[in-house]
């Protein structure tokens, strides 16, 4: 009886989701018929306004302008990635094709090196005009047709590291260097990075090296620093630092500082400092991957980021407030009404994210060949570095002892006995 | 009897390709990547470069162990008392018992995370109290709790379903012969529930040890086991090689192990769902 | 006694139940916190509702649990026919021994071993972006098959051979004895093993972890994103709801139409 149950109810449940899904696939196959062209954005997470709690959605946006204006639609398909490396995977491996995406700078260079970007037309993107001199002719993609931009990538975002600490469990007096990362009076309270370039980037800058060195032991030294700082770490995390901080999981983080901002949004408690032994600053940039398929519309997409538009909106500072980030386009870092609203944010928010001043930084480089291979395996030997503590020896011991024990005695016990 | 058909003959045909194609193809894919470098060349070096996992391997067989066992001293008592339940509440207990194993296990390792996490709802609580915090996320003992509550389900339902199906008649037959109830225990009721022990323990040992997620969450991604390991090396393509070894290994291990559970059991009958 | 035994099925229920109801209730809160309830709101399910990503997420989930579901029924179904009928042990035992492999090995193992398959074809083909909604269906039908084996294979097991016989006595060719005779008994366990097939589908998160690209997510790969980055609270409410359509889904299986069966008894 409950088997028949069970199986018609079943097949209710199937045979009402066969109804469903075509109905379900025809608002997104059906229109591909008529048309429609995909563009495939991989962004960071949290890195883009998408219409979540009241913002505005800069990818529908994209998709209105694009059809009021070219009469053809397309559709933004946007997903996310939590660090260079595990965006690097992906684009390397060719195990998808996308047609945007926002590396920082010394994956840039890693990926032109690889000559997996492709050459921007900057015809299709009249807005980079906006972006900061400063910010063209960089060192990770220097710009080798002399037309005053990048080759290969548009600054997108920019920003710096620091340390975000909750102000009710650190002592004022401990702040202002790498060294609260290394702090055992917080121990099981501090959160690491969980990928390997920004991990031994807080460890290289604590030890005053080069944060690019070319000395083997220098990046040693850097490991048994993270090794000693592994025993008193809460743990390796990227984005769930958010959380964690937020509701004080956690009282000291090394993360970005827009992060901090967002934070700080949810939880006033929380402060920030740039170390003093001086940080990294880094610049992300939209770039299309030579292995795109739509390498005009990508290009329409980035020039559509980077500027305001009287009618629908403006995309380069919805998404500069969203993300908190600085942002290297004047038409964003001198509007008076986002000037306002980050110091809204925070008191001096603004001078947090664009005042540099005095504050010591560099900036990544792309480590080749052997220097990438010793990064990749020092990080493995920090990860695998677990600590099998006596109690867990003894603990099963004890259990295969046990059951060990009692299996032979039963055996024992069953050959007697069929002696018998 | 007839000689089959053609039709008889060929019907597995799409099966045993798919098999082939999909099961056993991948297989020696992974002990081709296992024997062979970056380049393709057969070598050793990715079984050499294991060494520096041997501690992590070790964890991982520990804590999936200690998880077993603690789920199987939960889960047992369980199950016998759900199985001396009336009907109408073992039905309403098993619906119970299987909604946690219906719901994803992401789900219920991140509200576990969530509750248990220094600034979670327990530590507020225990903090209001005047109770000191409990530090349990980037934990050992966290990563074993995440593994109970996850798996625990899946040690109970099999038992339970043994116990349900015991022939009552052994049970009183025992103690008409004058058995106690401990006795009547651990001489009747142990003895024919070995079977549903046994499929519970390879349903909470196997996830136990291959699980990266719960690592993840409950061991703020500091306590590192295989099963992270292989996720972490399979995100770049340069260490495909040593995850793949890794992957075999921990194969080879899972296979001994569940084969010397099943010659423990005497009949084959594994319960799934 | 009783009292020890309740208590105790009580006390583990409580603390099983505990993280899932903390969600649920909170998945209310206004205040989009999990520490402290400000107030009742469904503000959150509002949100996922409008969240787009939630939404396909699903329809991507639905798609690939039907189509590999029915794809691995019928693949299953015809093999465990060919099984049954096949002379040689050794081979039956050989097939049936390899279709298991998906679900004695750890998902993990599977998911990377099929994720190789994909990447050296791929290699081979020169292909770019192959990973996608095409590999995800491939590994979730192998993974399907031996629970569909192991739904039909007993049916045929226990099928009566001299029906199936006096239909190919009456005139019937090989494969009308079995479309007409064979089939509606063994319906009841393709339908068993094509739910268990679309429920395990719908539930997978490890192997779809290393054969999906990012383009195409299913609802388990949604959550997993989410829990990487900042949570959206909508999130919670996704979790709730899952939670809650299980929760009718098993009460309507296990007692639903009781009454009914009182009747039947009764005949």
């Amino acid at each position: 009886m409950k088997k028949t149950r069970f199986l018609s109810l079943s097949l209710a449940i199937l045979l009402v989701s066969l109804l469903v899904l075509p109905c379900l696939s025809s608002c997104a196959e059906g229109e591909e018929d008529g048309g429609v062209t995909t563009l495939y954005v991989y962004n960071w997470g949290e890195y883009i306004s998408d219409g979540s709690e009241g913002t505005v959605d800069v990818n529908e946006m994209f998709e209105q302008w694009y059809y009021d204006t070219y009469g053809k639609r397309v559709v933004v398909n946007y997903s996310t990635y939590s660090s260079n490396e595990s965006m690097y995977a992906k684009i390397s491996s060719g195990a998808a094709n996308y047609d945007v995406i926002v590396p920082s700078d010394y994956m840039i260079d890693r990926l032109i090196d690889e000559k997996l970007l492709a050459p921007l037309n900057y015809d299709n993107i009249p807005n980079a005009k906006y972006i900061v001199p400063e910010f063209q002719n960089s060192d990770y993609d220097p710009d080798l047709d002399h037309d005053g931009y990048n080759d290969y990538s548009v600054p997108y975002m920019y920003g710096m590291i620091g340390i975000i600490y909750n102000t009710e469990m650190v002592d004022e007096e401990d702040i202002g260097s790498w060294e609260l990362m290394w702090n055992e009076k917080y121990k099981g309270n501090i959160l690491q990075f969980n990928n390997s370039r920004d991990a031994f980037g807080t460890a290289q800058y604590y030890l005053g090296n080069d944060v690019n060195s070319d000395d083997e032991a220098e990046w040693r030294e850097a490991l048994d620093l993270l090794k000693q700082q592994k025993p008193i770490l809460q743990g390796y995390v990227m984005d769930e630092i958010y959380n964690k901080m937020e509701n004080g999981s956690a009282a000291i983080a090394a993360y970005y500082a827009g992060d901090f901002l967002a934070m700080y949004e949810n939880n006033d408690s929380l402060e920030f400092f740039y170390p003093k032994e001086g940080t990294n600053i880094y610049v992300d940039a939209m770039c299309v991957p030579a292995s795109s398929q739509n390498k005009e519309l990508a290009e329409i997409y980035i020039n559509f980021m980077l500027g305001v538009d009287e009618e629908y909106g403006a995309p380069a500072i919805a998404n500069a407030e969203y993300t908190y980030y600085a942002s290297p386009n004047v038409l964003v870092c001198n509007d008076e009404g986002y000037i306002e609203y980050m110091n809204e944010i925070k008191e001096g928010g603004y001078d947090l994210m664009y005042g540099t001043d005095g504050i010591e930084t560099s900036s990544y480089k792309n480590l080749t060949g052997d220097k990438l291979l010793l990064l990749n395996q020092l990080w493995e030997e920090l990860k695998s570095d677990v600590t099998v503590s006596g109690a867990i020896y003894i603990i099963c011991g004890i259990i295969v002892v046990v059951v060990g024990g009692a299996l032979i005695f039963l055996a024992a016990r069953k050959r007697y006995r069929n002696n018998y | 009897m007839k000689g089959r058909s053609v039709f008889q003959r060929m019907a597995a045909a799409p099966h045993i390709v798919w098999a082939v194609m999909f099961i056993v193809a991948p297989m020696l894919f992974v002990i081709y990547f296992a024997f062979t470098d970056e380049k393709g060349v057969f070598s050793w070096s990715n079984f050499a470069s294991l060494a520096q996992y041997s501690n992590v391997f070790i964890l991982s067989i520990a804590f999936a162990l200690i998880a077993t066992v603690i789920c199987l001293l939960i889960g047992y008592p369980l199950a016998y008392f759900m199985s001396k339940a009336k009907p109408k509440t073992q039905k309403v207990l098993l619906v119970l018992l299987m909604l946690p194993m219906w719901c994803n296990l992401l789900i219920r390792t991140y509200a576990l995370m969530a509750l248990l996490d220094n600034g979670g709802l327990l530590n507020s609580l225990l903090e209001s109290l005047g109770l000191g915090k409990l530090h349990i996320v980037g934990t050992n003992f966290g990563v074993i709790l995440g593994m109970v509550y996850d798996f625990l389900p899946y040690m109970v339902l099999p038992i339970f379903t043994t116990m349900t199906k015991l022939d009552r008649r052994y049970i009183e037959a025992s103690a008409d012969l004058g058995c106690n109830s401990f006795q009547t225990m651990t001489k009747v009721v142990f003895p024919l529930t070995v079977s549903g022990i046994i499929s519970g323990i390879t349903m909470v040992f196997v996830p136990s040890i291959s699980t990266f997620y719960i690592s993840q969450k409950l061991g703020a991604g500091k306590i590192d086991l295989v099963g992270d390991t292989i996720e972490r090396l399979f995100q770049n393509p340069s260490t495909y090689n040593v995850g793949a070894a890794i992957s075999l290994i921990m194969m080879i291990l899972i296979i001994v192990s569940v084969g010397i559970m099943n010659r423990f059991s005497d009949n084959d009958g594994g319960i799934i769902v | 006694m009783k009292i020890l035994s309740k208590s105790y099925i009580f006390i583990i229920f409580a603390l099983l139940y505990a993280p899932i109801v903390l969600l649920i209730v909170f998945s209310f809160n206004e205040a989009g916190s999990l520490n402290e309830f400000t107030g009742f709101s469904g503000v959150w399910y509002k949100e996922l509702f409008n969240d787009e990503e939630a939404f396909n997420a699903l329809k991507n989930s639905l798609i690939l649990a039907v189509s590999s579901s029915l794809i691995a029924t019928v693949i299953g179904t015809f093999g465990a026919l060919g099984l049954h009928h096949m002379r040689k042990k050794y081979i039956k035992g050989a097939v049936n021994s390899v279709t298991n492999i998906p679900m004695m090995n750890p998902d993990i193992v599977t998911g990377v071993s099929m994720m190789l398959l994909f990447v050296a074809v791929a290699g081979f083909l020169h292909t770019q972006s192959f990973l996608g909604f095409w590999t995800m269906l491939v590994a979730h039908v192998t993974f399907n098959l031996p629970y569909v084996l192991l739904s039909v294979m007993p049916r045929f097991n226990q099928l009566d051979r001299s029906l199936s016989e006096a239909a190919l006595d009456l005139g019937c060719t090989p494969s009308q004895a079995f479309f007409k005779v064979e089939l509606p008994q063994i319906v009841p366990g393709i339908v068993s093993g094509l739910m268990l097939g679309f429920t395990m589908s719908l539930d997978d998160f490890v192997i779809s972890h290393f054969v999906s690209s990012p383009d195409f997510q299913t609802l388990p790969l949604y959550v997993y994103n989410q829990t990487a980055h900042n949570v959206k609270f909508s999130m919670y409410a996704l979790c709730a709801l899952i939670v809650a359509i299980i929760l009718a889904v098993l009460l309507i299986v296990n007692f639903a139409g009781s009454p009914k069966k009182k009747g039947a008894a009764k005949r």
